[in-house]
């Protein structure tokens, strides 16, 4: 292959997940001349927030409400920037430049599509992975039954599905109020909703509440709410929760303070805590990340352009802090723009200037949210689960596992993968990784951002041999297996 | 369990869970498909043998993994369900050669 060939990407820029955060990125750069492709794992554009925005099956725009149809505005100018997209691309891994080819500064994309994997060379990566729900661990959220709200919301976007029978919805957080608004609109029925929101939460809040009162989500919020506690039974100040049932879901089991232990019999129970970066393919990449003590998360370190610790990776949306959809558009466009700057197509003075309109919206779009994450942050006892409680879903560890490998010296999440196995089944960490950090934290009684996070590699979604085998070698390619 | 709401968009589509006949719409990942169905719990552990089901629907938890059209281990969540599919529900660890 001639060094020509060698330095010619297939896209200056590609984006990584087509939520709010990806699609105004892509169509931005595209727009403004680069060449520009849009991936995702999903068959359709939209991400979460706006899963199913092209093809949902329900008809009755009332039931999603306006803040999701809003995710319809973001499709007209992505299909005329000229962006490619490419649904259904699954990336399993971003590798940096090669340090012994100086003059190469390709990045070089991992994916699979359709069944065959393939390597996209790109001179830029914009991941906007979006977020995950925080794991909600209780003991029997393994039960059949048992589903994230955040899944049963795409249930009803996706396939206009609503839970039947008795419906229990429990935690504390916007989208639980959200949910349950939407199923009132669709006229589903729930039996009740367990509000986890600790008392003590209001005394934290109340001082941040005047920015709140500024926010663009108060008077929704607000109006929501109140319809909800009209409507459903809910009860406050939950402090214990767990599911029964032998093989599937029978009943919810909670107690309020220190109360007399309540059993209401449940067929679907609906668990969320707030959601938490989705930051596995960032972390792989080798993006230096912190510890957000607010948010109670990690996040990847980013300065005010996206920009990560490595070189030619940049992150927009809640990937890379928790903002909420419209936050997550904006920085998606500031990304966007510091990316034509790197790849210069404009200087630095037009880069600022172009993001200000951006940084304005960003700004009213993340009023009060400090207001949000301090009430809504969940309490200890459900952050780090009573020891009979299954952490890691794949392997199958309980809390107390986890506990007793620290007193037998071990300090944080990798070395509790060698003592454990947990975080190493095929979920990677998704579902037991902020869990087994705020334990191993607490028992060892330090901070969690003195314990870490595991450590992740590629592939970040697991790719079977076949696809890998097939995929398209050059003679650089086989040079590289024989002398590494 | 899940209902569809009335007034819904999609084609129906006719497949099979464990060689019994079922009907989805299209548009529908075999996941959801199944939730509709009432199959809440699609699979066995390989660690403890327990039922488990889908969980995330977002392809980050793995729970939903069922064998589809004789591959084992697929992403039932990430899946749209065909016209004639074969799903089976899974017991333990993907056997050799599915």
């Amino acid at each position: 292959m001639s060094d020509r060939a060698m330095s010619a990407p297939d896209f200056d820029l590609a984006v990584i997940g087509s939520g709010p955060a990806g699609l105004a990125a892509a169509a931005l750069a595209a727009g403004r001349g680069l060449s520009t492709v849009l991936l995702d794992e999903q068959p359709e554009a939209g991400g979460q927030i706006y899963r199913a925005i092209t093809d949902t099956p329900v008809r009755d725009r009332r039931v999603l409400g306006p803040d999701y149809w809003h995710g319809a505005e973001l499709l007209g100018p992505l299909r005329d920037s000229g962006a490619a997209h490419w649904p259904g691309s699954t990336v399993w891994s971003v590798a940096r430049p090669r340090e012994d080819r100086p003059g190469d500064r390709r990045l070089q994309i991992g994916l699979s599509r359709d069944g065959a994997a393939r390597m996209l060379s790109v001179r830029h990566v914009l991941m906007a992975t979006g977020a995950l729900e925080r794991p909600f661990p209780i003991p029997g959220w393994t039960l059949p039954g048992v589903l994230g709200a955040g899944a049963a919301q795409i249930l009803l976007k996706t396939s206009g599905l609503v839970p039947s029978g008795r419906v229990v919805l429990a935690g504390t957080g916007p989208l639980l109020w959200l949910l349950a608004w939407q199923y009132l609109r669709a006229g589903a029925a729930l039996d009740a909703i367990l509000d986890t929101t600790p008392r003590a939460n209001w005394r934290a809040a109340l001082p941040l509440l005047p920015a709140f009162l500024r926010s663009p989500y108060l008077g929704k919020g607000a109006k929501l709410l109140l319809e909800v506690r009209r409507k459903v039974k809910v009860v406050d100040g939950v402090t214990e929760l767990r599911a029964e049932g032998e093989g599937k879901l029978a009943a919810v089991v909670y107690r309020r303070g220190d109360g007399a232990e309540q059993r209401i019999a449940a067929d679907t129970l609906l668990l969320h805590h707030g959601v938490v970066p989705n930051l596995n393919l960032a972390n792989a990449t080798g993006c230096a990340q912190q510890w957000d003590e607010t948010q109670r998360c990690w996040r990847p370190t980013t300065d005010s352009w996206g920009a990560t610790s490595v070189e030619g990776v940049s992150l927009a949306g809640d990937g890379a802090g928790i903002g909420g959809a419209l936050a997550a558009e904006q920085a998606g466009r500031i990304a966007a723009l510091d990316v034509l700057h790197r790849l210069g197509r404009i200087d630095r003075a037009a880069r600022d200037r172009a993001a200000v309109p951006h940084r304005e919206a960003l700004e009213r779009a993340l009023r009060g949210r400090q207001f949000l994450d301090t009430l809504y942050r969940p309490a200890d006892v459900f952050r780090a689960p009573a020891d009979d409680t299954i952490v890691c879903r794949c392997e199958e560890i309980t809390a107390g596992a986890v506990r007793e490998a620290v007193r037998l010296g071990c300090s944080g999440p990798n070395q509790a993968k060698s003592f454990l196995r947990c975080g190493m089944g095929p979920c990677q960490g998704r579902l037991c990784g902020p869990t087994v950090t705020e334990v191993i934290a607490a028992e060892r009684g330090v901070s969690p951002a003195e314990v870490g996070y595991y450590r992740l590699r590629p592939p970040v979604k697991p790719i079977t041999l076949a696809e890998l085998a097939a995929l398209p070698k050059t003679e650089a390619d086989i040079d590289a297996v024989l002398k590494h | 369990m899940f209902r569809r709401l009335p007034d819904i968009a999609g084609d129906r589509v006719s497949f099979t869970i464990d060689g019994r006949p079922a009907e989805a719409r299209s548009g529908d990942s075999v996941a959801a498909a199944l939730l509709a169905n009432g199959v809440a719990a699609c699979r066995n552990t390989p660690v403890s043998g327990a039922a488990r089901g889908p969980y995330c629907m977002m392809g980050v938890c793995f729970d939903c993994l069922v064998t589809i059209d004789g591959t084992g281990n697929r992403q039932g969540c990430q899946v749209r369900v065909a016209p004639g599919m074969a799903v089976e529900t899974q017991d333990g660890k993907r056997e050799a050669g599915r």
